[in-house]
């Protein structure tokens, strides 16, 4: 009785610290400014409000920041998906391993030195400040991800199908469009979910790339920081606009995360 | 395939002729271009520029001149920067041995069976996911000195209240614990997917021999999970030297250049001062850094596979 006690004490600790943070993020971003700035903190909102966020949305224009993040995520995921199907196919049914040593040095390689002559490049064509520009960077991100993913999904895939396809007279192309390709479905869901999340949650990119009108939801969320210091409600409701989408679409790939986050793409500074 | 062109497959009818092979091979590869093309776009001909433009003395708007080895030279004998290099091992060794330590402790606890488990261990692993901006700000919040919740919950246990991270001896602790809080639940996965792969038969035969919890733990279950922390403590090294957003949000490097680490410094030289020449020498420095702790984390795994 006594070591299950002790036990479920341990699971609260490890729990905790967590969960709390959440919890003190969605209560910060439900107070109003008097109950945020009084001291010793409130930790239940006494008359819970949505102003916080009807203020960032119409104070700091996030829902043009939220489309924003959604047009470079979304736009960089369905180029990576384009090319990094047929690209993880080849890679599997050709066993070229040697690939996946320069994914991993991309891997160990900082963000911020993909950023240095992408800028250079982009302010010679006049790119910066623009969504094309972000949405080429954040490729940086995306392609890896995929490419990693599907051609690690593609050679769970048994060769019998594709071969008694092939040897029906059918192209490379027309048997991975119509046996591998539908096989690896669950591959390409978690191969998408990983490279958008990353690619979302990417800070540095939009921060040096964008412009006022073309920042990305992180960059933005950063500046509301910036400009307004103590207004922590505001502040609060900013972050949770965008890591709600993350912490949903998170709930799809619960087990697959492991296998993005420690070989997958470029992620971080 | 130069063996398989040279060497013709006899036509028997069902087995498909060598030029049906390298014919194969050929689409496959086409299919594998395009993302090879945008890869040496948007990665390998960055790794190269950095690498030239490490040469030169060149500011984003200025005539670029050759300088040959000078960037290199200056950085060795630059103040800031070797500072920055001893701020960015002091956050590194930290940020890897405290979720290592409380990852490996999370893990033997998620091992157990018990009433809610997955439940719990999808809240647990909900911080790996958050976009670290977000957290950084509510963190940012909770530090602060006079109003920030963590000095609350210090003086109602009795403890004095902290300057946190306006302090410079507490700044690089303090951005450790975000980075804790951030990244324990991926080795926790990581040791947790170890233990899953652990036989029972040894556990059975100590506990026979009256072995005690902690000596299982220690002489069997330890040295079997080995080579999974040691995994995560490479990809713990790459991803904390790297790390970038939360020192920028929370601390910018400072206070002064208290936290400045090799990233922070890499962005001021490159963002602010758009002095890419210098900026170029600092990737290719911190590059060679991020592969000699990657290696010798690589190396301490081969030993251990051969000691084991």
């Amino acid at each position: 009785m006594l070591r299950r006690a002790a036990f479920a004490c341990a699971i609260g600790i490890i729990v905790s610290p967590a969960i709390m943070v959440f919890l003190w993020m969605l209560s910060l971003s439900l107070k109003n400014e008097l109950d945020n700035s009084t001291y010793p903190p409130i930790f239940i909102p006494s008359a819970p409000t949505l102003s916080n966020y009807t203020q960032v949305f119409a104070d700091n224009s996030m829902g043009l920041y939220f489309l924003n993040s959604l047009i470079v995520s979304g736009g960089a995921t369905l180029i990576a998906l384009l090319v990094g199907i047929p690209a993880g196919y080849g890679i599997a049914r050709l066993q070229a391993h040697r690939t996946t040593v320069l994914i991993l040095i991309a891997r160990m390689t900082p963000a911020l030195s993909f950023l240095i002559p992408l800028f250079t490049v982009f302010q010679l064509l006049g790119l910066n400040n623009t969504l094309t520009a972000l949405v080429i960077t954040h490729l940086v991100i995306t392609v890896p991800i995929v490419v990693y993913i599907m051609a690690g999904y593609f050679e769970t895939l048994p060769r019998e199908l594709e071969e008694a396809a092939l040897i029906d007279g059918g192209s490379v192309f027309t048997t991975f469009r119509y046996v591998a390709l539908p096989l690896a479905r669950p591959g390409v869901v978690v191969g998408t979910i990983l490279a958008f999340i990353f690619s979302w949650n990417n800070f540095v990119f939009g921060a040096v790339l964008a412009g006022r009108a073309t920042r990305t939801l992180p960059a933005a969320v950063y500046n509301v920081l910036t400009f307004e210091q103590l207004a922590w409600g505001p502040l609060a409701a900013a972050a949770i606009v965008v890591t709600l989408p993350v912490l949903l679409l998170t709930i799809f790939i619960q087990k697959e995360i492991v296998a993005g986050l420690t070989a997958g793409g470029v992620k971080g500074g | 395939m130069a063996t398989l062109s040279a060497s013709p497959a006899p036509a028997e009818p069902g087995v498909p002729a060598a030029g049906f092979f390298r014919r194969r091979r050929r689409a496959l590869r086409l299919m594998t271009i395009p993302a090879l093309a945008i890869v040496a776009a948007v990665i390998v001909f960055p790794w190269l520029f950095t690498v030239y433009m490490s040469a030169f003395d060149w500011r984003i708007g200025s005539v670029a001149h050759f300088v040959g080895l000078a960037n290199y030279v200056s950085l060795a004998s630059n103040q800031r920067f070797l500072e920055a290099i001893g701020h960015t091992f002091y956050f590194t060794a930290l940020a890897v041995v405290v979720p290592l330590l409380l990852g490996t402790a999370a893990a033997l606890v998620f091992h157990r069976e018990f009433k809610g488990r997955g439940v719990l261990r999808a809240i647990f692993t909900m911080p790996m996911m958050a976009t670290p901006v977000a957290v950084a700000l509510v963190w940012t919040m909770m530090f602060h000195p006079q109003q920030g919740v963590l000095n609350y919950l210090l003086t109602s246990v009795g403890l004095p209240p902290s300057l946190w991270v306006y302090s410079p001896t507490f700044v690089i602790p303090s951005l450790v614990m975000v980075e804790v809080w951030h990244w324990t639940p991926l080795v926790m996965l990581i040791v947790l997917g170890g233990l899953a792969s652990l036989p029972t038969e040894p556990y059975e035969s100590a506990r026979l021999d009256g072995a005690t919890e902690w000596q299982l733990f220690r002489h069997i279950t330890f040295p079997l999970v080995l080579p999974f922390l040691l995994v995560a403590a490479v990809i713990r090294t790459i991803d904390a030297v790297k790390a970038f957003d939360t020192i920028y949000v929370i601390s910018q490097g400072g206070p002064g250049t208290a936290s400045e680490t090799i990233n922070l410094y890499l962005y001021l030289q490159a963002f602010a001062f758009y002095n890419i020449g210098n900026a170029s020498a600092v990737v290719v420095v911190f590059f060679v850094i991020i592969l000699a702790l990657a290696l010798l984390l690589l190396y301490v795994r081969q030993r251990a596979k051969w000691s084991a």
